[in-house]
């Protein structure tokens, strides 16, 4: 029986080895979990057996390691380092080439064509991340067509966290552990007495049209059980809370004097901006060939942690650490809202991870919120 | 699926037909481009882009009436706006825009007008002084505050001299170091304020220059008696797009390019006074 949407089925192993091949064959790069350098990373996948097994991320403020469980779990992990963003908004975009002529210049029209995209091993945060990305790159009247292209051809597929890292708080930012809507397909993973299995679910007619071409069997109610109680048990391990009154908090501390008191500990690395699934600043580079004749223009991804990031005639706006501080966490909390109607957090923890002093985000907004009361 | 817009951040390429010499680190530009005119609202700014050196926010400073050529008024302080000092008739330059909030002049009709510019920052408000004056009936007095730091640092010096001239328009010039014959006013444009000939209670003002020019001159309007809900300034910040997206322009919960340059001060009166924001 083919399944509909909504309905959930059984892929196991080798079904999701299909997937993967029937994907490619639809002509998407599909972009997975793969280990990197002890961590695992978004790129490109050819099979499951690319995909990071056994591994499970141990992450605290200022720190993350990668175990090895011997389990046969393949997105047992939490989260990749960056996000999708990477994939949908790439760190460096050529926005142009240009030629000098005998006078002036002209436009190279050589831009190149990218293959859509296939994203497995999107959990609830990074959908609601990639939800944000949305906001941002079509409002008001102003679309970015590479990141809308990209965002349009994407193909996605969930999977569900049946296990949350100490640095997760999705439940308290109201964007997980459950993924709600916006998947072509859902996933959890089920392992453990003997069985090895995927309950699947198409969320689209697009999803539907590939689970269709997968071999699968209807999933029985004691497998239903278990993939719903997958979400309920991730949330339950969450011990970090982003407060309710976050932005609140954010817009009557501007001028707090726990500003100073966060710049004694924060190195404006910019790592949380790098890592972070919804920090979306960007500077342009201008470059030439030896002879001048051919420029080029790239767009790169930049941080609000930067000296050069304010830099106007006369000096950088923001030349204080505590000023660069404000800024970030303000504009993820607080001023997000005005400017595209909701919080740019999402809750997935990679700021307070790599954070090299291990700030945590979650912790500067009750200690705002305290040295507000305390004032 | 929604069909995609052109990309944004691509230029339109503009024929430099004019270099002018302003003052020894200024320089006007006027450009024409192969399709058609540019409209814009006075105020309002530029990205330009000068090939392989980079791009960067300008505001226009030609007049709204006249949108068959492109003016741009620039002042060489770094490595993309002296490779524009160096264009020459005949040249490129890559133009995105117009971006931003215009000076209200029409919502000003039947008020005075007050103009309190300082530095380069008479460029961005010359195309509201060319506005005015094409409507002129429509105002009560207008005036022209100027400050520059000293007397070769007067932009629009002949502009300035003629406008003068005019019966129907107040021009006072100060600079803040004498050199050579000067016998004009010495000191800090906003002292000009309180020599200005306008109704307070009925009075419109335009502000731009230097943040910290801006902010006495606020004070020294407000001391006047003009209601805050009547001044507007002009914010400088980092731009990287123009449109709101690459983050850099962030002041409090505004984009300055695209809720700005110009704001109503009412809207920005909190943040103006929030050091590093």
């Amino acid at each position: 029986m083919a399944p509909n949407i909504g309905s959930k089925v059984i892929l196991d192993r080798s079904g999701l080895d299909r997937l993967i091949a029937d994907l490619r064959g639809r002509g998407y790069r599909v972009i997975g979990p793969v280990l990197a350098d002890s961590a695992v990373i978004y790129d490109e996948i050819q099979s499951a057996a690319d995909l990071p097994a056994g591994c499970r991320d141990d992450s605290e403020a200022g720190t993350y390691r990668l175990d090895q469980t011997g389990e046969p779990w393949l997105f047992g992990y939490t989260l990749g380092v960056q996000g999708w963003k990477r994939h949908l908004y790439p760190p460096r975009q050529r926005l142009f080439r240009a030629e000098r002529g005998e006078r002036g210049f002209r436009l190279l029209d050589d831009q190149e064509v990218e293959a859509p995209l296939a994203l497995l091993g999107v959990r609830a945060c990074e959908l609601a991340a990639i939800q944000v990305l949305d906001g941002v790159f079509d409002h008001e009247g102003f679309t970015e067509p590479g990141y809308l292209r990209r965002r349009q051809n994407a193909f996605i597929v969930a999977v569900e966290c049946g296990h949350a890292a100490a640095t997760c708080f999705c439940a308290s930012a109201d964007t997980g552990p459950a993924v709600g809507q916006g998947y072509d397909l859902r996933l959890n993973e089920i392992a453990g007495q003997g069985n090895w299995l995927f309950v699947a679910e198409a969320g689209s007619e697009k999803g539907l049209a590939v689970l269709a071409e997968l071999p699968s069997r209807p999933a029985s109610p004691d497998q239903i059980a278990a993939a719903a109680a997958q979400p309920q048990q991730a949330a339950s391990q969450q011990s970090r809370q982003l407060k309710d009154d976050a932005a609140r908090v954010l817009a009557v501390s501007t001028e707090s004097p726990y500003w100073d008191k966060v710049a004694e500990r924060c190195l404006t690395c910019g790592n949380c901006t790098m890592v972070c699934p919804t920090c979306f600043c960007t500077s342009v580079e201008d470059v030439t060939d030896l002879a001048g004749d051919i420029a080029e223009r790239w767009r790169r991804w930049d941080s609000c942690f930067t000296l050069d990031y304010s830099y106007i005639h006369g000096g950088n706006v923001r030349s204080k650490a505590a000023s660069r501080y404000r800024q970030w966490i303000t504009h993820k909390l607080a001023t997000w809202h005005h400017q595209f109607g909701r919080s740019g957090c999402v809750g997935c923890g990679r700021c307070i991870a790599w954070c090299p002093v291990g700030i945590d985000i979650t912790a500067e907004v009750r200690a705002l919120a305290d040295a507000e009361r305390g004032r | 699926m929604i069909a995609l817009p052109a990309d944004p951040m691509l230029p339109r390429l503009f024929d430099v037909l004019k270099v002018k010499r302003e003052l020894a680190d200024t320089f006007t530009l006027e450009l024409k481009s192969d399709g058609g005119g540019f409209g814009f609202q006075a105020g309002q700014f530029n990205m330009l882009y000068a090939f392989g050196a980079g791009e960067v926010p300008i505001s226009i400073s030609g007049d709204p009436g006249k949108p068959g050529t492109l003016v741009h008024t620039i002042r060489a302080v770094g490595a993309v706006t002296e490779a524009m000092g160096r264009l020459k008739p005949g040249d490129t330059l890559g133009v995105r825009g117009p971006y931003g909030t215009p000076w209200p002049v029409e919502q000003a009709f039947g008020d005075d007008l007050v103009i309190v510019a300082g530095g380069v920052g008479l460029a961005p408000l010359r195309p509201a002084i060319y506005q005015a004056l094409a409507n002129r009936e429509k105002f009560g007095r207008v005036s022209i505050l100027y400050g520059a730091r000293s007397p070769e640092d007067i932009l629009f010096r002949k502009e300035l001299e003629q406008w003068r001239g005019r019966f129907d328009l107040e021009v006072l010039v100060t600079v803040d170091r004498v050199s050579g014959n000067w016998g004009g006013n010495v000191g800090v444009v906003t002292k000009l304020v309180a020599k200005a000939g306008f109704d307070p209670m009925d009075t419109t003002a335009f502000v731009c220059g230097p943040e910290v020019m801006m902010r006495f001159a606020v004070d020294s309007l407000e001391k006047r008696g003009v209601s805050t809900d009547k001044i507007h300034v002009s914010m400088e910040r980092n731009m990287k797009c123009g449109l709101g997206v690459c983050g850099h322009c962030q002041w409090g919960p505004h984009f300055v390019c695209r809720d700005g340059p110009v704001f109503h001060f009412d809207e920005i009166a909190g943040l103006f006074s929030v050091r590093e924001l």
